[in-house]
């Protein structure tokens, strides 16, 4: 959604699929008389656009809605969605054939797909990873929980936990170097990349309890904390 | 009356499942609710033992999965406590004589008549567990302050979020507030870190808890006990109570801490 066109009473917002109107309260016939003459003050601006209104909570029955589009179409606007937080009005938008926030949506998500840039595989897991649980995967993995004591994860590419490793790690396993391993705080059992590992280190010993980032640096595992005056 | 089915496990033996089993289901039934305990450690039965039913045993739990009586004939009604029974475990038997559907299809065949089916559950993660955790709604993990038995319990609540049987509630027993408070044991603060889920009670360590288990008669029937008090209100938290937890030592800020992480539902 782009350029924000103040006209009038209701703010319109220019956006992939067509024009976005937001109606605020008020009483609906009152309302739909504002807007229709608003149109057709502005019929060069309107003549042929497509059009969506966001009502917010308001519930619209299908026979107001038919006559709303009736009104556009005689216009030559087309409304082909009505979005609103009420469940009620999105079954009746569903039923006179518009779409509702949920369809435009979605419309938008399968048009990410294109825009997404060279990026590699990645896995993000939001829980915690327990003992016994095995995380193996074939890229980067993304943890937003803990790792715990027995839990283990191995991957191809980097590790970033965003929550504590008190469990095993090994990054890089096919061997690539370039690979980091990060979380919000550090006591691992066993921690690897490719094939250095943390154990019998001395840098074991002198952890702090603050955001990590471990990688190969001239052969050997080196620690950087995260510090915000940097 | 649909009855709901809890199942309290470990991982480690030891840390209190049967004590806990016992002391819940007895103070349900001082609430007045119909409670229905079954014991699943097949081979090892203790439940009876500390509730004192032992002598009473005709029937158990295989000898109703293998059709030799009803399932009516095998709930030992406990008489000092109204709306009791438990159904104990066979001793003579292993825990391959049960499978999770045989369990399943026992707590559908009493669930309607009762309030609560409570499981006791054999430690380890092998068949056993498995049949005790197959009919449950939610479970309750409980485990000790300890590095081993909260390792255990970890594993387990794994487990129990793969078969998805909803988020376990944890009961950390024998807490000790004066060795936490010399540092020589986890408190729940640090137990409750680990494990990332929702506290149901704490029971401190009590003496009168052997005791009690020794002469077949639950602690919290005994009014003065601290760990009976506990039991009772992690009982009265099931039935959806609101209940702070009891404070051990109001001078020490350990309990302050503690109940303030579980009113924040142990986030």
């Amino acid at each position: 959604m782009t350029e924000v066109k103040a006209i009038a009473d209701f703010p319109i917002k220019g956006f992939k699929e067509g024009l976005l109107l937001t109606i605020g309260d008020g009483d609906w016939n009152e309302i739909q008389f504002k807007l229709l003459s608003q149109i057709d003050e502005k019929t060069k601006f309107f003549k042929g656009a497509k059009i969506a209104i966001e009502i917010g909570e308001r519930v619209i029955h299908a026979a107001e809605m038919a006559k709303l589009r009736d009104s556009l179409s005689d216009r030559e606007v087309k409304l082909f969605a009505v979005l609103s937080t009420s469940q009620v009005t999105d079954m009746n938008t569903e039923s006179m054939g518009l779409k509702t926030r949920k369809s435009v949506l979605k419309e938008n998500h399968a048009g990410f797909g294109s825009a997404v840039l060279d990026g590699e595989p990645a896995i993000l897991l939001q829980k915690t990873i327990r003992s016994g649980t095995s995380i193996k995967y074939a890229g980067h993995v993304i943890i937003d929980g803990d790792v715990n004591p027995g839990g283990e994860i191995l991957a191809t590419g980097s590790i970033i936990i965003w929550g504590k490793l008190r469990g095993s790690v090994h990054a890089g396993m096919d061997g690539s170097e370039s690979e980091v391993i990060c979380a919000m705080e550090l006591d691992p059992i066993n921690l690897r990349i490719a094939n250095i590992t943390i154990k019998n280190n001395k840098l074991l010993r002198k952890l702090k309890r603050k955001p990590v980032r471990i990688k190969i640096d001239n052969g050997k595992l080196t620690i950087d904390y995260w510090d915000n005056k940097k | 009356m649909a009855a709901k089915i809890i199942t309290i496990t470990s991982g480690k033996g030891g840390v209190g499942k049967t004590t806990a089993t016992a002391n819940i289901s007895v103070a349900l039934a001082q609430l007045g609710q119909k409670v229905v305990c079954i014991d699943s450690d097949i081979g090892l039965r203790n439940l009876d033992v500390v509730l004192g039913l032992e002598n009473r045993i005709v029937y158990d739990l295989v000898d109703v999965i293998e059709g030799r009586c009803r399932i009516r004939q095998a709930m030992i009604k406990d008489k000092r406590f109204e709306g009791m029974y438990l159904i104990p475990a066979a001793q003579t038997r292993n825990k391959n004589a049960v499978s999770p559907s045989d369990m399943i299809q026992l707590c559908n065949e009493i669930r309607e008549e009762v309030n609560w089916i409570l499981i006791d559950s054999p430690a380890g993660i092998e068949r056993g567990f498995k049949n005790a955790i197959a009919p449950a709604e939610e479970v309750l993990v409980i485990t000790n302050p300890d590095v081993s038995a909260v390792r255990d319990a970890d594993r387990i609540i794994g487990i129990i979020e793969s078969e998805e049987k909803g988020p376990a509630r944890l009961i950390i027993n024998r807490l000790n507030p004066e060795m936490i408070r010399r540092g020589e044991m986890l408190d729940a603060g640090d137990v409750l870190e680990l494990l990332a889920v929702k506290l149901i009670g704490i029971v401190p360590e009590d003496e009168k808890v052997l005791r009690s288990t020794n002469i077949g008669k639950p602690v919290v029937t005994h009014e003065k006990s601290i760990a009976g008090q506990a039991f009772r209100n992690i009982a009265r938290r099931m039935m959806g109570d609101d209940i702070p937890l009891i404070d051990l030592d109001a001078k020490d800020g350990i309990f302050n801490r503690i109940s303030r992480i579980f009113n924040t539902g142990g986030e």
